[in-house]
């Protein structure tokens, strides 16, 4: 019989293999697939995981998609961190690509230095303020996260869907439910010449390095992962639980507003009903994959940008459904929880059948009355 | 506005709540033993299209129904194994399942987006269906919404009155104690979770065998999300789940009551209501913290781990 | 013990479990003759806790057997156990607050359990019988702790028993409690139940059991006739030779006032909360004051609201002429409070952290962050601080505080606290679940602490340890505070019915009235 045995302390080691073993194991996973598919396996794991990235405009690609992952993610590891499960990094997403478009369109002719930026802004504002309901509500109203989060998703793509069939649509866009392209002066610049990577990438580095240095050095990043593994703790030390809420829902939902701002400014450059191909979460994946840790997040982004490549190219060249990206993403989280385990486990052979005991001494009774 | 269209109102919101019944049915008794699963979403989805396929295949209803629940369970077995026997945290593993449950669904169903299939019919009563107003609400409805009548009662009967039940409340409240005195915690909770899952795989079979008769991905549109508000919104207690499935489907069908009014309102701004219905209605039954303390089960959401 | 034919009730035969880190049962005798009372002594972690799940089937042994009335037999489980008439009382209840008296007691009976009406009845009929009346229609929240421990034994009572298993039974109860339960526990045995009392309390076992068995470190170390011994020996085999049993402490008695609570009224929002009623308390710089009571009796508000985890109106609570009812826990802590909390993994250290980090998390306010930013260098250097002058056992300042024993984990935590040299220091039962060597480790730091001035207050529910370390003692029943007296005028039956709410003790000179 297998059995599962208390380590008695968390394998670090483990917690670094978990994410690795997950992977293969969804890899594993998938040849079993595609077999069963009657698709030669070998060649599908080569198309989804290589072909891809096998040029530089596929690397370029892989940067491009990479962008808003990693920016929902590394704003959700902060979040995560604290124990407060905002599910809501799509929502935030969409916002920000349209507060961020509402604002390009307002200055669509103008050709200036701060459009750019005010519209960047814009768009983290709409993440903030998407998010900052949920936080209002958590806080004030101690009302489940989880829920409101979900639903101002739903929310918020119905309001974009309102906006691009209403109000934003472009006047003369044959009645299509997309704006008119963003002036140029609201793009963001690219920064590898002939590819359409942009300075969104930069500024999701520069996100990883700033989360980084305040999760692992700053005493507010310390205070917020007291609070999440043990609230009880952090308030008796005075840590200031409902300010810390705030803190970790507003830079998640600002990270996750830049990340679709970032989106319609960049490869996308108007607004359009399909901003994000669910990116928002895909990111919970990230940031779980990731160890809620900057470099493991930025990895699992790697990963799971490559993954929506992978499937895209899959539907192209072996007719697979494209919903093979979230039936990955999927079983990757399921593993992912599963391998988890063995952190704080260790798996055991053991039988079953109680031993006899070690020789008889006398029994006590027998000296007795 | 007439006769005609408040008849026609309750009707569909009946019909509009029925699934959420269901489903908030299911996870009311899951997480009345101290399960949290947030994965209701997946199960539904995976519960559509599966009826739909083996219905479309078979042409058979039953069948397709029947299918549509065991994917309910097979689902919410994965979440049991993984929290249960790997003790991992429920509510990653819900949303683990949610994100799987979509993706599955989606790959499978690929190939059956927009076929057509003859959804199931209502079954009038002579006599009583034409009543005035609420003649096709509680009498032209579908057998699955009459079973749902059924399974609200079975399940209002089982929570309150029945010996299981109360090792239900009672391994929902402190697992440890329970299982201290010898309950089978984890044949209580396995039992929970696996109604939840051919609750949810119900509902999801009803809406794409009766509700809509057709498959689309991603066809729930948040009801398993709702559902688990609806759960709040019901303090945990049975009764009141009927009446916020109802309110529930109201909120959902009030494009109907708008254009009965003549007003034409954006159909992506109504399509809002349900879900701000749902943060309103959180917001108002969260906000009293020590009355939710009182009425959610104590245990929710945490593992139980028996040692030795 | 009389001539005694039959086999015994219960025989244990080279138990032995093992955890990872840790044999808590190694090769373990026991024998239990019909109606006697015997008594598992020894320290916490023992392994008694251990042993007696191992006999109600909560717990499958690596090596040995049981014998039931003479036959081999393997306890399946906790409904096997109970159907072979075993019934235990655990030391925390395994009762379910929202259902009711009758639905606790039918949901242990199983099947046996019948009609909840008959079995209302016979609840109540059976508790009047032992003299523990309980109302089985009441729900468990609503009831005292000694009346949730009477549920707990009335419900091995309703069914045939024949083995009654008593985990420190004791720790919950008034001193006139105890003797309460010592009548019922002898009339049952009189009536041929045998009875498995744990405890680590020598007074107790002298007063009741008719035989004794010791264990240490997951051995038996002795048996004996606990009636034939003086405490002293019968320490000697828990503890072991080289552990210094009792010291007594001077006493001191301060003057300058430097905690002070004047007219605290606290309403609980907390359903199962209790409310502060007029609570008047003074401490001086350099005593000890103690304050005894039953778990539940509105301990954890009056320590919150000392923590700062509770506010309350500002001139309710001075540090000495600083009226700080209104700030917050960290606010408290600048001005020289420190504070051990009850529960040492979960409030008082965060258990998956490290010590470096547990260091830092109280720590945090003398001079370990500059600018925001965290010195972990020097964070590290105090967690090896404490590590070295507390004598905290573990690997080192890396390891996890849930990897720590419960002894050490609260030197750890102590020393942290008394190393920011505080002029208050709270602490809510220190040495709860720890080691006789490191509750005198602990003891010691707090009397060092008194001397170098410092003004402390202790909550405990053990009343020896009140009685040893107090410099003025009272209790806390309901909400509201008992007058504080100096111990030595003070005496455990009065320190009893103070905890049980009767404060009108002839001699009161200084506390509760103001």
């Amino acid at each position: 019989m297998i059995k599962l045995e208390p380590r008695g302390e968390r394998s670090r080691a483990m917690a670094y293999l978990s994410p690795v073993l997950a992977a293969l194991l969804t890899m594993l996973t998938g040849l079993i697939l595609f077999t069963l598919l009657g698709v030669d396996p070998v060649e599908a794991l080569i198309t989804i995981l290589y072909v891809p990235i096998s040029d530089t405009h596929g690397l370029a690609e892989l940067c491009v998609k990479t962008a808003p992952i990693l920016l929902c993610a590394i704003g959700l590891s902060v979040a995560f961190k604290a124990k407060i499960w905002n599910i809501g990094a799509e929502g935030q997403l969409l916002m920000g690509g349209l507060f961020g478009s509402y604002i390009a369109l307002q200055f669509i002719e103008v050709e200036a230095f701060w459009v750019l930026p005010a519209v960047l802004i814009a768009g983290v504002v709409g993440g903030i303020v998407w998010s900052g309901i949920a936080a209002v509500l958590k806080v004030r109203f101690n009302t489940n996260e989880i829920l409101t989060t979900i639903m101002m998703n739903y929310i918020a793509l119905n309001i974009l869907l309102w906006a691009v069939h209403g109000p934003l649509k472009d006047p003369d866009g044959y009645n299509f439910p997309e704006s008119a392209l963003f002036g140029d002066s609201a793009l963001l610049p690219i920064l590898v010449e002939d590819t359409r990577v942009h300075f969104g990438m930069a500024l999701a580095l520069l996100a990883v390095v700033a989360v980084w240095v305040l999760m692992s050095r700053s005493f507010y990043g310390f205070q917020i992962k007291v609070m999440g593994m043990d609230a009880g703790a952090a308030r008796l030390s005075g840590f200031k639980e409902k300010r810390l809420t705030y803190f970790a829902l507003l830079l998640s939902g600002g990270l996750a507003g830049l990340a679709g701002v970032g989106e319609v400014t960049g490869p996308i450059g108007q607004l359009i009903p399909q901003i994000s191909p669910g990116y928002g979460y895909a990111a919970i994946i990230v940031a779980f994959l990731g160890r809620l840790h900057p470099v493991g997040i930025l990895l699992a982004s790697l990963l799971m940008a490559l993954l929506y490549m992978g499937g895209e190219m899959a539907q192209i060249s072996l007719g697979l459904p494209l919903a093979l990206t979230g039936l990955f993403q999927g079983m990757l989280l399921f593993y992912l929880l599963a391998c988890d385990v063995l952190i704080s486990f260790r798996i055991r052979l053991k039988s079953k059948k109680l031993k006899p005991s070690p020789p008889l001494p006398p029994l006590a009774s027998e000296t007795q009355g | 506005m007439d006769i005609d269209l408040i008849t026609n109102i309750l009707y569909a919101m009946i019909r509009t709540g029925t699934p959420l019944l269901i489903v908030a049915l299911g996870e009311l008794i899951c997480e009345k033993s101290g399960v949290l699963n947030l994965g209701q979403e997946g199960m539904m989805l995976m519960g559509a299209v599966i009826g739909f396929i083996v219905t479309l295949l078979s042409g058979s209803l039953l069948l397709g129904f029947m299918l549509a629940i065991i994917a309910g369970v097979l689902m919410s077995l994965i979440f049991g194994l993984i929290t249960m026997e790997l003790s991992a945290n429920q509510v990653a593993t819900g949303l683990a399942l949610t994100i799987f449950g979509t993706g599955l669904s989606a790959f499978i169903g690929s190939d059956y987006v927009g076929k057509p299939i003859e959804g199931l019919d209502p079954i009038f009563i002579s006599g009583l269906t034409d009543l005035p107003i609420i003649g096709r609400m509680l009498f032209g409805q579908d057998l699955v919404v009459y079973l749902s009548f059924i399974l609200f009662a079975a399940a209002y009967w089982f929570v309150n009155y029945s010996r299981p039940g109360l090792v239900l409340k009672a391994v929902g409240e402190n697992p440890h104690a329970a299982n201290a005195i010898g309950l089978p915690v984890f044949k209580t909770r396995y039992l929970a979770i696996m109604f939840g899952g051919a609750m949810a795989g119900l509902a999801g079979g009803y809406l794409s065998l009766a509700y809509t008769p057709l498959w689309a991905e991603n066809m729930t549109a948040g009801r398993g999300w709702i559902a688990l508000a609806l759960v709040v919104f019901a303090s945990w207690k049975v009764g009141r789940v009927l009446l916020g499935a109802w309110l529930f489907g109201l909120a959902s069908i009030l494009h109907l009551v708008f254009q009965g009014l003549g007003f034409s309102v954006s159909p992506n701004l109504l399509a809002i209501l349900p879900y701000l219905a749902t943060v309103v209605v959180l917001v108002i039954l969260s906000s009293n913290q020590a009355r939710s303390r009182l009425v959610a089960p104590m245990s929710l959401g945490n593992p139980f781990y028996a040692k030795g | 013990m009389k001539q005694n034919p039959s086999p015994p009730r219960l025989t244990l035969r080279g138990i032995s479990k093992q955890y990872p880190g840790c044999l808590a049962n190694d090769d373990i005798h026991l024998d239990i003759a019909p109606a006697e009372i015997h008594a598992l002594l020894g320290e916490n972690g023992a392994g008694k806790s251990t042993l007696m799940k191992v006999i109600y089937g909560l717990v499958k042994p690596d090596y040995g057997e049981l014998l039931w009335d003479g036959l081999p037999i393997e306890v399946k489980d906790p409904a096997h156990a109970r159907k072979l008439g075993i019934g235990m009382v655990f030391q925390h209840f395994s009762l379910f607050e929202t259902l009711t008296v009758t639905e606790n007691i039918a949901l242990a009976l199983g099947d046996d359990a019948g009609e909840l009406g008959p079995l209302a009845e016979k609840i109540r009929s059976v508790s009047e019988k032992y003299g523990m009346a309980i109302n089985p229609d009441r729900e468990i929240h609503t009831l005292s702790v000694g009346e949730r421990q009477r549920v707990e034994i009335v419900r091995c009572l309703v069914q045939n028993i024949k083995l009654l298993i008593l985990d420190e039974p004791t720790s919950v109860l008034t001193p006139q409690e105890v003797d309460t339960l010592f009548v019922t526990l002898r009339q049952l045995a009189h009536e041929g139940c045998s009875i498995l009392f744990i405890s680590h309390k020598l007074n107790e076992v002298k007063a009741l059991c008719h035989k004794a068995t010791v264990l240490r470190a997951g051995k038996v170390s002795g048996e004996c006739i606990p009636a034939e011994e003086d405490t002293t020996s019968m320490a000697k085999l828990m503890v072991g030779d080289d552990t210094p049993i009792s010291t007594t402490y001077p006493k001191k008695l301060g003057s300058t006032p430097l905690l002070k609570i004047s007219d605290l009224n606290l309403t609980s929002d907390d359903p199962f909360g209790v409310h502060l009623k007029q609570i008047n308390l003074t401490v001086n710089a350099g005593e000890i004051v103690g304050i005894a009571g039953v778990a539940g009796n509105g301990q954890e508000e009056l320590l919150a609201s000392l923590s700062g985890e509770q506010r309350c109106q500002n001139d309710t609570i001075h540090f000495a002429d600083t009226p700080v009812g209104k700030l917050s826990p960290d606010q408290r802590r600048q001005w020289g409070l420190a504070f051990v909390p009850e529960e040492r993994l979960g409030r008082g250290a965060v258990p998956e952290m490290s010590l470096t980090e547990n260091a830092l998390l109280t720590g945090f306010l003398s001079g370990l962050v500059s600018k925001g930013m965290v010195a972990w260098h020097k964070a590290e250097a105090f967690a090896d601080e404490i590590i070295a002058q507390y004598k905290v056992k573990t690997p080192g300042r890396h390891a996890q505080a849930d990897s720590l024993s419960g002894g050490n984990l609260q030197k750890f935590i102590i020393g942290r606290e008394i190393m920011q040299n505080p002029r208050i220091l709270i602490a809510a039962h220190p040495t709860w679940g720890v080691d006789i060597g490191a509750a005198t480790a602990i003891h010691k730091a707090l009397i060092k602490l008194r001397d170098q001035g410092a003004a402390i207050l202790v909550v405990s529910e053990d009343i020896d340890e009140l009685f040893l370390i107090s410099d003025r003692i009272g209790a806390i029943c309901d909400g509201a505070l008992s007058p504080i007296k100096p111990t030595p005028e003070s005496s455990i039956q009065e320190l009893g019915r103070m905890m049980a709410g009767d404060f009108n003790s002839p001699t009161c000179e200084q506390g509760a009235t103001p």
